[in-house]
């Protein structure tokens, strides 16, 4: 019923707009009336776009966007993955006459953005997550990063500061980007200790308040004394989290602010030179790539500045960790390598390197992980 | 935290101890306003709206004025407008108060996120917790006590309606009103004057729930705060047969069950989460099915309410 709502005053004030622009174009100067605008952006949010989080890593690739020359750039928030971003993307192309969409949420793309993008082959859609295969639409793109590498040295951080061995890690859905991130977060922590053991808990939503929250004190009462999370808006988790005493590491944005004493360091996206690049790309004349991935060397992602409770040994291992990383071919997954049901995932002498497209259709938690993915 | 690793199992009991008194409250006090409006023989549904509001109005005037309770007094406030808006609506021949409800329930949460734009950010004083876990030396134990003043002001409150309906002249106002418009004209009373304070009253407690959740817990302002409490605790009253008292204990229960899924998860009872989260929802059903009863159903509603006439 929200959705509607905004949905209609969307519809009027464009159509509205475009009308009166429209005619003060014509009357004025018709010969320049098309040249204005080289490339309009929509920006689709599912949740508000400085929530601390996924959405905030978003909106600041998009700020840098609107910084350029010759692009305008809409946005929409809290647009739920459901028939509503379709909607929302017709909209932005039939009224704002966008010809680049970035619906940033992962459930945006199958079925909505595959279903939306062969109506309009000129214009061209770029997912965060998805994985383009071929097949797909062709005027359909997906782009992501390495960011469970930024959760492996998360979890170096973490295996140096806990102290009960035990680490928790607050999760949304069972999608694989989150098991690559609880599975490298316990994997990274392990490069310290191989004795510690990760707790997870999922909460079943990209962003509930206070879920998160019962999940950080359910987390701290079995002893967990680091916690990370990958929720939308991880700010209840690490305010949590540090108010119960335990170790903070952030994902998706900076949190440091949030906790300054108990942030170690957090997994951040770096999508502002993604996205001028592929807004560039646009004006040129070229054509985006359907299948773009890059990591901590591309800098798709970074690190949080370390805080201060990270030890001197801790700090040495983040650096020299982070510094193989940047040189490519890391692998976090290998062998040998059992999930926490016992069944093997890599042999001795097989290893997944981030690259690895395997790993973006993950169904297991590694052993160690306390948890389940149903 | 050389105890915690101990503590396994009894982990549940607790985190259902420790979320009953932490996610309560919110419930507690919206049920409690919409008791107070519904025996008065109105409904307002618009509470959730009314819980978001006052959640982004608690937040930015604690971070504004850097006093939490000045923040849960401003929300009260804008609870209160929102009710009288309500009330004042709903005095008009022909509208649906129910209607209105859902109208406002909107507004108020368009408004919230509106209004709330530059107070997601920025990080505004808690309110103060007491601490009631002194007498042990788990950690656990401690953290699960802490009970903020906002869940004892609640309780008291809950005491305080339940006597003011039996025992007072207010009360005794609000319950004619509600029960027979008619009876209530004839002996002098202005029954939408007794409805618009009580859908203000009402409003205002539902504004302070909402700032609980902003100030205290889970303590920041986003604009998915609330996940619908404050629609189930409308429904709680229904549950709680508009009594007060019983509706502290619905709220309880609910808090409780909510912790239910996270704790279980946390023990390594892992799998079918999705159903234990649905545990309050079950319960809720469960339990109003075996207190329903064909003879005396809708036992304690009022009888001007519109959802019973």
């Amino acid at each position: 019923m929200k959705r509607t709502s905004t949905l209609t005053r969307r519809h009027f004030l464009n159509s509205s707009v475009a009308l009166g622009g429209a005619a003060l174009a014509s009357s004025l100067n018709p010969g320049q009336a098309l040249a204005a605008a080289d490339l309009t952006v929509g920006f689709i949010y599912v949740g508000p776009k400085d929530d601390f989080g996924y959405n905030q890593a978003h909106a600041e690739g998009a700020a840098a966007v609107k910084a350029m020359a010759g692009v305008t750039v809409v946005e929409e928030e809290n647009v739920p993955e459901t028939v509503d971003v379709q909607n929302t993307m017709e909209s932005m192309i039939n009224f704002d006459g966008a010809g680049l969409l970035f619906p940033t949420s992962f459930g945006y793309f199958n079925p909505h953005i595959l279903e939306v993008a062969p109506k309009h082959p000129d214009v061209r859609f770029e997912h965060a997550g998805g994985l383009w295969t071929e097949g797909m639409p062709t005027n359909v793109g997906s782009y992501f990063g390495y960011i469970g590498m930024g959760q492996y040295l998360n979890g170096i951080t973490a295996g140096h500061a806990t102290k009960t061995k035990k680490i928790g890690f607050v999760a949304a859905k069972p999608i694989p980007q989150v098991l690559l991130n609880i599975n490298s977060f316990l994997l990274g922590a392990r490069q310290v200790d191989p004795e510690i053991t990760c707790q997870v808990i999922f909460t079943g939503e990209w962003s509930l308040a206070v879920k998160e929250a019962e999940a950080t004190n359910a987390l701290a009462d079995q002893g967990c004394d680091v916690i990370t999370c990958h929720v939308d808006g991880p700010k209840v988790v690490i305010e949590t989290a540090a108010a119960r005493g335990a170790y903070v590491c952030g994902y998706h944005a900076n949190q440091s602010p949030l906790a300054p004493e108990k942030y170690l360091t957090g997994a951040e996206w770096n999508w502002a030179g993604v996205y001028t690049d592929m807004v560039q790309t646009m004006l040129d004349g070229g054509t985006i790539d359907n299948f773009v991935r890059g990591g901590l060397a591309e800098g798709f992602i970074k690190m949080s500045p370390l805080g201060p409770a990270v030890s001197d040994a801790s700090r040495k291992q983040f650096e020299a960790t982070k510094a193989e990383i940047l040189k490519g071919g890391y692998a976090v997954i290998k062998g040998p390598m059992k999930d926490n049901k016992g069944n093997v995932i890599a042999k001795a002498g097989e290893s997944f390197v981030e690259t690895d497209v395997a790993l973006e259709s993950m169904d297991y938690l590694v052993e160690g992980v306390i948890g389940s993915t149903s | 935290m050389s105890t915690a690793a101990e503590i396994g199992v009894w982990g549940v009991p607790l985190a259902i101890l420790g979320g009953a008194i932490r996610v309560s409250t919110p419930f507690l006090f919206v049920s409690l306003g919409e008791t107070l409006t519904e025996r008065s023989g109105r409904i307002n549904l618009g509470l959730e709206g009314t819980l978001v509001f006052g959640a982004m109005t608690g937040y930015a005037i604690a971070y504004e004025t850097g006093s939490a309770w000045l923040g849960v007094l401003a929300a009260a406030l804008a609870g209160s407008v929102f009710g009288l808006f309500h009330g004042w609506i709903c005095r008009f021949k022909g509208v649906n108060d129910i209607a209105i409800g859902i109208a406002m329930m909107l507004l108020g949460m368009g408004l919230a996120f509106f209004f709330g734009k530059p107070y997601i950010q920025p990080v505004a004083p808690d309110l103060p917790a007491i601490s009631f876990g002194w007498w042990s030396d788990i950690p656990q134990v401690q953290a699960a006590l802490q009970v903020n003043a906002l869940f004892i002001l609640g309780a008291f409150l809950a005491v305080a309606m339940h006597w003011m309906f039996r025992s007072t002249r207010i009360g005794l106002t609000i319950r004619v009103v509600g029960d027979s418009t008619d009876a209530a004209r004839a002996i002098g009373l202005n029954p939408n004057t007794v409805r618009l304070l009580s859908t203000a009253a009402g409003g205002a407690l539902a504004g302070v729930g909402g700032a609980y959740l902003s100030l205290y817990y889970p303590g920041s302002w986003t604009e998915g705060i609330s996940s619908g409490q404050g629609l189930m605790a409308v429904a709680l009253v229904i549950f709680a047969r508009w009594n007060p008292i019983l509706s502290f204990w619905a709220a309880l229960l609910f808090g409780g069950a909510g912790a239910l899924g996270p704790a279980l998860q946390s023990v390594g009872v892992t799998s079918g989460y999705y159903l234990f989260f649905a545990a309050p929802y079950v319960l809720t059903l469960g339990l109003l099915i075996l207190t329903s009863s064909p003879d005396k159903a809708m036992d304690g509603a009022p009888g001007e309410l519109s959802i019973t006439k």
